[in-house]
């Protein structure tokens, strides 16, 4: 939990300084044990827990920009375990149980603030989907609870319950447990701990090549050189597709841009995480005050880290119908990631058909949240050669048995 | 706003469009002898570059008619737009 923020200081005051470096620069040496590719918060969480847990630290995390400068710099930190299926509710509730001691267990502040999120319904339908995804929560051991619109009034004085406006607040599920960390902190705590255990960090060194021998992974080769890979596993977001090509894997995946934005500095107003599928804007409040928001993806593919203005603008009217009080707020700055979208809005790791190679793929707009869960599940999987319990559903294989995930329109939010 | 050229009606802002994904993904000529992997592959498996890719675009606030684009997905840019029907223009053609 923050402190609150006193009035005599000025915003952000409260917040931990500014690490000094708390990891090495390295070179790439010529052959690791493991080499993943991608320093976001998927990556480092996985050489973290594969030095921690599997005494694996003969392991390089390779960033083709700065460490955790991609879609782990450009998400809006919502953690949450408020799934409908099973199979999605088991891995991000390992993650949210993961969340709760992280800050302990990384021995660094993270700023995990336990604040809860309102998924607000706007009709009939919603109201019913909503009501049944808290009894799925239950029965899955999740806390959630449904709220009338005036108990959503009292967790969020600031939503506009009125009747009277288009997309009325009809009511929502609320999870207490889920909230806000602070992503940077989350980076740096595990780019810091897999440091001092041995896992060499290398920035600006991206993979151009995967090299195999028959059906086994034997290097990649980058910007910096050839290196070789007992096991290469691969972290890299919306990205995925591409590098997944290097290997000859083709993937069910389609990468959008997701915009988000934050606002200029405000005292305190907004005391939870608000979100609303049908309108499709979620907002929280920074820790330093900026009141940050989502939207939905773009619809086309891209690359480009940037959107289209549209979107934006069903966002902020969305949030102005919700939220009158931020109608005088000024808008700081806007950015996209880009997210893989996989058909079922279910994310994919586990094995490949190249043996040694492991895929971590297809989080969508989700992957923040799923930091510690993943990164734990993802290097039991390459620890082991086979993947955890919580991401044995979420196969490449689901696509051709069609044992799919269908959390689309399932999980409080579209993509 | 991105403008899009339109075939039929020139270039109008890109919320009258609605995307439609890949372009040239034809349907299968012997469903009945496809395997569930050739299945999959059908259904869920498309391209997803970072570059030059051939999609549908459908004029839905306008003609409401569907014509196809190369678009290079790092930079948005449209390099073609073409009727359906008609052949992909080879890069060389677009970029030319």
């Amino acid at each position: 939990m923050t402190d609150p923020v006193s009035p005599a200081q000025p915003p952000g005051a409260h917040l931990p300084d500014h690490p000094d470096f708390l990891w090495d620069d390295p070179d790439p040496r010529a052959s690791y044990d493991v080499v993943i590719v991608g320093g976001g918060g998927h990556g480092l969480a996985t050489a973290y827990y594969l030095a921690k847990v599997h005494g694996i630290t003969n392991v390089a995390v390779l960033e083709k920009g700065w460490l955790a400068g991609g879609n782990m710099a450009r998400n809006t930190t919502i953690i949450r375990s408020n799934y409908l299926w099973d199979e999605s509710s088991g891995i991000y509730e390992h993650s949210l149980k993961l969340w709760e001691r992280l800050e302990e267990d990384l021995d660094y502040p993270i700023l995990f603030d336990q604040r809860g999120v309102l998924n607000l319904a706007h009709s009939l339908q919603d109201v019913r989907d909503s009501v049944r995804r808290v009894n799925a929560n239950r029965l899955n051991g999740v806390d959630a609870e449904w709220l009338d619109p005036q108990q959503v009034k009292e967790v969020c004085p600031i939503v506009n319950i009125s009747p009277d406006v288009r997309y009325p607040v009809m009511g929502a599920t609320f999870q207490p447990r889920a909230g806000i960390a602070k992503h940077d902190y989350v980076a740096w705590g595990y780019a810091r701990a897999a440091h001092e255990m041995g896992v060499d960090l290398i920035q600006n060194c991206e993979v151009t090549g995967i090299e195999r021998a028959g059906d086994r992974v034997t290097a990649v080769r980058t910007t910096r050189g050839r290196i070789a890979a007992g096991r290469v596993a691969l972290c890299a977001a919306g990205h995925s597709s591409v590098v997944a090509a290097m290997a000859g894997l083709r993937l069910p995946l389609a990468s959008h841009p997701l915009q988000a934005l934050v606002s200029e500095l405000l005292e305190p107003v907004h005391p939870t995480v608000v979100m609303s599928n049908a309108v499709h804007v979620y907002v929280s409040q920074a820790h330093k005050g900026e009141l940050v928001m989502g939207a939905g993806i773009d619809s086309y593919n891209g690359y480009g880290q940037r959107g289209s203005f549209h979107i934006i603008e069903e966002q902020m009217s969305a949030a102005l119908e919700l939220f009158p009080v931020f109608a005088r707020a000024h808008l700081l700055r806007t950015w996209a990631g880009i997210v893989d979208v996989s058909p079922d809005a279910s994310p994919i790791v586990g094995l490949t058909p190249v043996d040694g190679l492991y895929l971590n793929c297809g989080w969508g707009t989700g992957g923040f949240k799923a930091t510690p869960g993943v990164g734990d599940c993802f290097a039991h999987t390459i620890a082991h050669d086979k993947p955890h319990r919580f991401n044995e559903p979420f196969t490449l294989e689901r696509f051709t048995t069609g044992a799919l995930v269908d959390e689309h329109g399932a999980a409080a939010v579209a993509h | 706003m991105q403008l899009i050229p339109c075939p039929w009606c020139g270039p109008r802002e890109e919320s009258e469009f609605h995307y439609g994904g890949q372009a040239h993904v034809a349907y299968p000529e012997d469903p009945a002898a496809l395997t569930d992997e050739e299945w999959a592959r059908y259904v869920f498996f498309r391209d997803n570059p970072s570059g030059p890719f051939a999609e549908r675009w459908s004029h839905s606030a306008g003609c409401r008619r569907w014509f196809n684009a190369v678009r290079d997905t790092r930079t948005h840019e449209l390099l073609s737009v073409y009727r359906v029907g008609e052949p992909m223009p080879a890069l060389g053609e677009v970029n030319s």
